[in-house]
Order: structure tokens, then sequence, then C-alpha cells
């Protein structure tokens, strides 16, 4: 049961409760790094990091922190991972960290993170959040890497930096562009909800056939 | 709601010394990697300006950083923050080879930063790195992905100022070629050369009195590999 | 069949009843088109058949993949997505790879038409989303300019049609500046003449001006446009550009070039007028129609493009909601104070 449990808190981040597709939360960093596959694939590590860390750091003090200051308490530990992941991608991938400049010290204001701290982790004991903040961060790295590798492929015919059509390939040059990280999640969406809505009727339909049977 | 409500009303000396601890505790933490990765990122950014300076300036294997200071170019180990510098290019036997300075300035979309490779004995810039743009792609990131232009800047005459002009019509030895579809960001690299150019040239020292090497082989050399 | 009996005629309001519907009106535009549209054949040839039913295609497909199962029939009996296609394809460069054109119908009847509710609902013009779309996605592609087949006759395909889907030309094809660009580059300036009878580079549809006066005078003999907005923007423009001559008259181009050079015949007659994305009202019709004048000619002037009909109609759209609510006539029967 309290396997069960813990496995139902890692999985709701991943496809019911996916912090992009379904919450439609931390959409700044989500529509402006996801130019290119390898800058997603960054942000999500670091968002990743970030939520995992202070998610356990909340929980396991979640007794210690007064309620009147939690707030404060949250940015004190979200900031600290914040600059944390910052030097780190600084020293090891500097090419990366150029590209996503301004938007790492963002990730502090990435109402996700907050929100969980808030919603999850400063509620439930250290393992439930902990497997919380694992599923959502995999949830949003999943939709900033989708989002990443549809707009390099189509805006610069490569996933990774490798070359997938070889050099006639005519860029989609809107894709890499701002707009084209509202075109491509606009049409994420449309078919994360397209496929909801299927489901739904689908176990509509089969529960009344149940009904009906029994 | 199992979680934080323990306490009701906490004092006020709670609160505070909750939050002087957070904060303690996570000033310890960045503190330490701070000067965890410092030395790391200290020798990326020299690496890479070497790079670049390497690539402008054919034929130099040592450099110095420049600052003007009281009328004259100094070099210094250690330009001071929000100074302008630029790099003096020393080959293998210490001999000078030219400047590389460092400019920029308002592109199609963004600001442009580059860096260019000057020989004042043969007045011409010898060597174009751009550092940083956010030109189109596809359009003005030719201005550093196109060989052709970027080749254009490999003996090009600064008197009496380099011109851009349309592509396939050069005929001085002071004119580039422009990029079809991209004029503006091309000329916008050439502006910010002029400009530098102009800045610079009243402070550089007559062509043969440059600064001597200081520090022959230079200690930037740990950590190019 | 329902029997009519003439004792008893049972109506909901409105009573006053006329003929024209979506579909007629829609039916006129692709007529009032017609004159440009042979212009382009003849200037372009094959080409221009090609790019034309692939723009248009792309529109339909869209219309049609994305109707509801039930209304499918009729959207696309209106025909309003061939009317999108077809000017959509009238924008486009002759020599455009014909995946690119289908797209642009595509994405224009997505992001113009469907996303917004269907005809009648949409903000922007439709086919100017879908050009604006491919100028943003292909820039080079869309400003390069082939000049007319001339003697290599009607059969003779531009290499780029040809380009396979996601791939670009691999021929370097002979390219020309528009009227406009040499204006803006190069200060060279086309006569008259061939502009108004389009003997010029240029999309397909903006080449003849002559002809799509033409098609106008048919539009509004049909009572199918708001004279207001196309009168508005040309007067715009000759001022405009009349003002500037007086300050220099070397540098600017003459009020006849800036009117039959470029898109803005084509802007102004047929984009600019579409019912569903320019005002309703006569105060309104004026005030957008002079709202465009003035943007093409600060974008073609002072701005970084040689063109800018698109922009300014794209921009005017959205103000049109705005203008609409400013412009509502008084009620009759209530004082200017009155709530």
């Amino acid at each position: 049961m309290k396997e069960n449990l813990s496995r139902e808190e890692f999985l709701k981040g991943i496809w019911r409760d996916n912090p992009v597709f379904a919450q439609v939360l931390g959409m700044c960093p989500m529509l402006a790094v996801t130019n290119s596959a390898i800058n997603a694939v960054a942000m999500g590590m670091a968002t990743f990091f970030v939520l995992v860390g202070s998610s356990f750091l909340v929980s396991t003090f979640r007794h210690l922190i007064p309620k009147q200051v939690r707030i404060s308490c949250f940015i004190i530990i979200i900031a600290t991972f914040v600059t944390i992941a910052d030097y780190t991608l600084l020293a090891l991938v500097p090419k990366v960290h150029k590209e996503l400049g301004a938007f790492i010290p963002l990730i502090v204001a990435n109402c996700l993170i907050l929100g969980r701290q808030e919603a999850f982790a400063s509620r439930y004991p250290t393992k439930l959040a902990v497997m919380d903040a694992l599923g959502m961060a995999s949830g949003f790295l999943l939709a900033l890497f989708s989002l990443g590798a549809v707009r390099e492929i189509l805006g610069d015919g490569a996933l990774f930096g490798f070359n997938l059509f070889g050099a006639n390939f005519e860029p989609w040059v809107i894709m890499i562009l701002p707009p084209g990280g509202f075109l491509t999640l606009g049409v994420i969406l449309l078919f994360f909800n397209w496929f909801k809505t299927k489901k739904d009727e689908f176990l509509e339909d089969v529960a009344a056939a149940q009904r009906s049977e029994g | 709601m199992n979680a934080p409500a323990a306490t009701a009303n906490p004092s006020s000396l709670r609160l505070v010394l909750t939050l002087a601890i957070a904060g303690l505790l996570s000033g310890i933490a960045i503190i330490g990697i701070y000067e965890t990765t410092l030395p790391t990122i200290t020798a990326n950014k020299a690496r890479e300006l070497r790079e670049a300076v390497l690539k402008v300036l054919p034929g130099v294997t040592q450099m110095q950083a420049l600052v003007h200071r009281d009328g004259e170019l100094v070099v210094v180990a250690e330009p001071a923050k929000d100074e302008p510098v630029i790099y003096g290019g020393h080959d293998a036997q210490g001999e000078f080879v030219g400047y590389a300075v460092p400019a920029a300035g308002p592109g199609f979309q963004d600001t442009i930063a580059l860096l260019y490779g000057y020989r004042p004995g043969d007045r011409e810039v010898v060597g174009m790195e751009i550092l940083e743009s956010r030109e189109t792609p596809g359009l003005g990131d030719k201005i550093y992905k196109d060989a052709d232009f970027v080749a254009e800047f490999s003996a090009l005459r600064v008197d009496p100022e380099i011109v851009a002009v349309k592509k396939g019509t050069k005929t001085g030895p002071n004119q580039v070629d422009a990029i079809t579809g991209a004029t503006i960001s091309a000329k916008a690299v050439v502006r910010i050369i002029n400009e530098a150019h102009t800045e610079w040239s009243e402070r550089l020292p007559a062509p043969g009195s440059e600064p001597m090497l200081e520090a022959p082989d230079s200690p930037v050399d740990e950590g190019a590999q | 069949m329902k029997k009519r009996d003439p004792d008893l005629l049972l109506f909901h309001a409105p009573l006053l009843r006329q003929g024209m519907t979506t579909p007629s009106a829609m039916r006129d535009v692709v007529w009032a088109l017609l004159p440009a549209t042979a212009a382009s054949l003849w200037f372009f040839g094959i080409s221009a058949v090609l790019v034309l039913a692939s723009s248009i295609a792309g529109a339909v497909l869209a219309e049609w993949l994305f109707a509801n199962k039930e209304a499918r029939g009729e959207s696309l009996r209106d025909s309003s997505g061939i009317v999108t296609g077809l000017l959509l394809g009238l924008t486009l460069p002759p020599g455009l790879p014909l995946w690119m054109a289908f797209l642009g119908g595509f994405v224009g009847i997505c992001l113009g038409k469907v996303i917004w509710g269907g005809l009648g609902h949409n903000l922007f013009n439709p086919a100017l989303l879908g050009r604006a779309f491919l100028q943003a996605t292909f820039p080079i592609a869309m400003t390069t300019w082939v000049p007319a087949t001339g003697d290599a006759g009607f059969f003779a395909i531009y290499p780029g049609n040809l380009a396979l889907p996601f791939m670009q030309v691999s021929v370097d094809a002979m390219t020309s500046a528009t009227p406009l660009g040499l204006m803006k580059f190069e200060q060279v300036v086309t006569p008259l003449n061939e502009l108004a009878f389009g003997k010029i580079n240029g999309s397909l549809g903006e080449t003849s001006g002559v002809a799509l006066l033409l098609g106008g005078v048919y539009l509004w003999a049909r009572r199918d446009l708001d004279w207001r907005i196309p009168v508005s923007i040309l007067a715009t423009v000759i001022l405009f550009s009349a003002c500037l001559g007086l300050f220099d008259a070397e540098r600017f181009p003459t009020p006849w070039f800036s009117v039959f050079s470029g898109g803005l015949l084509l802007g102004a007659i047929y984009m600019a007028t579409d019912p569903v994305t320019s005002p309703v009202t006569p105060r309104g019709a004026w005030i957008f129609g002079i709202g465009v004048g003035v943007l093409v000619m600060l974008i073609r002037v002072f701005g970084g493009l040689p063109e800018g009909v698109m922009y300014a109609i794209l921009l005017m759209n959205a103000a049109t909601p705005l203008i609409d609510r400013y412009t509502q006539p008084r009620v009759f029967g209530r004082g200017i104070e009155s709530p």
C-alpha cells in the first residue's frame, strides 16, 4: 500500500498532473530556452536538481519552519539550490550557461517549484515529498525536452546538434525564434488535451458497457 | 493539515531566528560552491579569450592584456573592472604581431560583441570573431556562420574607414562585401569595428614602440588543452 | 420541399432580405480576383498555376480536417477556404517551393481561422497570417524574386518551385529585386507604366495594378466591399507621399509610385476589406483605412523592410474591435449624455 502511494505520487507528475501540459506552470523557461534540445535538457536538469533538493529540505524541516515565515524560508532554500546549479553549470558547461543566460537565476521565480513546496512538500513526509518532486521534475524535463526537440528538428534540421536531414534542409527560422515556442507549445497542448478527452470518452464507454452488463 | 500548525503563535524571536539560521546556512552553501567552482570558471574564461585572440591574430602564440592609463598603454596582469582592455599578441619569438580589440555595439536584434585583430604596421584588420550576438537565425547569424563574410576581415585596410558594399561590388581594400538579406547585421559589424578603431587609434603608440612582452610563455597556457 | 402557402407567411425578424449570402460574397471575390490571376499566369506561366493550386490545396485541406463532422460540407461549400488560399497564393513569390505555399495555406487557415472558432470569429485576416508565418519561417525563400518567364514560355517552371518538401532549392535561381527593393536599397525608380500593367518583379498577384483595380470595381458594383476602406488607404498613401515629396522629391517615392508598387492595391482592395476583420461602422472604416495607409508608408519609408502592407493590415486588424467599440453610432432617440 505504502509502495503504491509513493509510486502514485511519482507517476502523477509525469502524465496526469504534468506541470506543463496539465497545470501550465513554469511557462517562462518553457518558452524561452527551448530553442534547442540541449538547452531544454540543461534547463530541465537544473530545475530537476533545484526542485528535488528543495522539496527534500522543506519536507524534512517542515515542523521547524513557523508558518508565518514559511514562504521566506522556501525562497531561501530554493535560491540556495539555484545558485549552486548556476555556478555548477557555469563551471561545467560554459557554452550552455551562456545560452541559458538570465533564465538560470530565474528558476527561483519558477512557480512550479514554490508551488510544490507550498502545496506538497511542507505537508507530507519526506519520502512522499521527494517522490512527488521527482515526478514533477521528470514531467517538466520531459515537457521541456519534447518542446526543444520539435523546435530544433524543425528550426535547425538537427537534434542535439546532430544533423538529421543533410545539408539541403530548409530550416524553419520561426521555430528558433520566440513565436516558435508559443506555436509548438500550443500544438502540443492541443494533442495532450485531445488525447485526454478521447481517453475519458473511452473510459466512460467502458464503464457504461460494464454497468449495462452488470 | 497535518504539518506545520504545531505552534499556533510563535514568538517574533523564533521567526527572526529561523530566518537568520536559514540565511546563514544558505550563505555558507553559496560561498562553498563559489569557492569550489571559481578556479574552473576563471580558467574557462581565460581559455575562451585566448582562443579568440589566437583566431583573430594569425601567427600569435602569446598574449598580454593592455590598458590605457595616463596617456600610455601599460601591461596589466588583471585589468580593473569596467576598464577598457585590449590584448597585445606576440609570436613564438616574443615579437609583437598586433592588437586584439574587443568591441560591442547594437546589431539588428541585440548587442553584437566581437573581437578583431589589428596590425598597426599595415593599418589592417586581420581577423574578426563574433563573441556574442542574437542576430536572426538564417540571416543575421551569417555574420559568423558565413565563412566568406568572416574572411572579408582577413586583410582589410582601415583607411579612410571600412565600408560595407553590396555583395560583388567590392573595389577597394577597405571594402567589405555585405551579406545578401542581412545588410543591417553586416553593416553593424563594420560600424562597430570602425567606432572601436577611432576610439583606440589615438591611444595606440607609434608602430614599433608597442609594449614589450612582459611574461614570455604566458601562464595562461595551462588548461588550454 | 415544403409547399408554400401564400395566405399566411410567418418569418422571424429580420423581415427585409437580400440575396447576398456568405457563399455568394465569397464567389464574388473569386470572380474579382480573376483578372489579377490571369495577369499572374501571363507573366509567370505555369509556375503561377502551381503555386496558387498548392496554397489553395493547403487551405482547403485544413478547412476539411478541422471542420466539425456534421458541418464539414457546409464549411467547404462557402468557398472561404478557396478565397483564403487564392489570396495567399497571390501574395507569394512566383519561384517559391510548392510545399511552402501548401504549408502557408494550411497554417493560414489553422491559425487564422480554425483556432478562433471558424469563419466570422477570427481577429486577423487568415491569408495574411499565413503569409506572415511564411515570411517569419522562410525569410530567404519569401524574398527571392524571380523575373517574369518572358522568352522561356508558358510552360517553363522555376527550379525553386520543385524543391522537395522540407528541402531548399539546390539550384541558384536567377533573382532580381522588386521595385520597392530597388527604390529602398539602390534608389532606382521603376517607370509608372510598367508598374500599372505589371511587367515588374514581385509576388504573383501584385504586379498588375490595373487588373487589381478592375476586380475592385466589380466588387464595389456588387456591393461586396466597403468602398471607404480602399479609398481611405489609397488617399492616405497618396497624401503622405505627396507631403514627403515636398521635403525631398529625390529621396522619397512619388505618390503614384507608392500606390502602384508592392502589394498595396492587392492589400487595400481584397485584404483590408475582409468584412470579418475590418470595422463595421462607417467612421471606423475611415479610421481603419487611414491607419493602414499611415503604417504602410511609415514601414516603407522609415522601416528596415521595403514593403509593409502585410504588417500594416495585421496591426490594424488587431485594433479593429477597439475601433468598432469607440465608433458605435448613437442610438436614435437617445442623447449623447444619457447612459
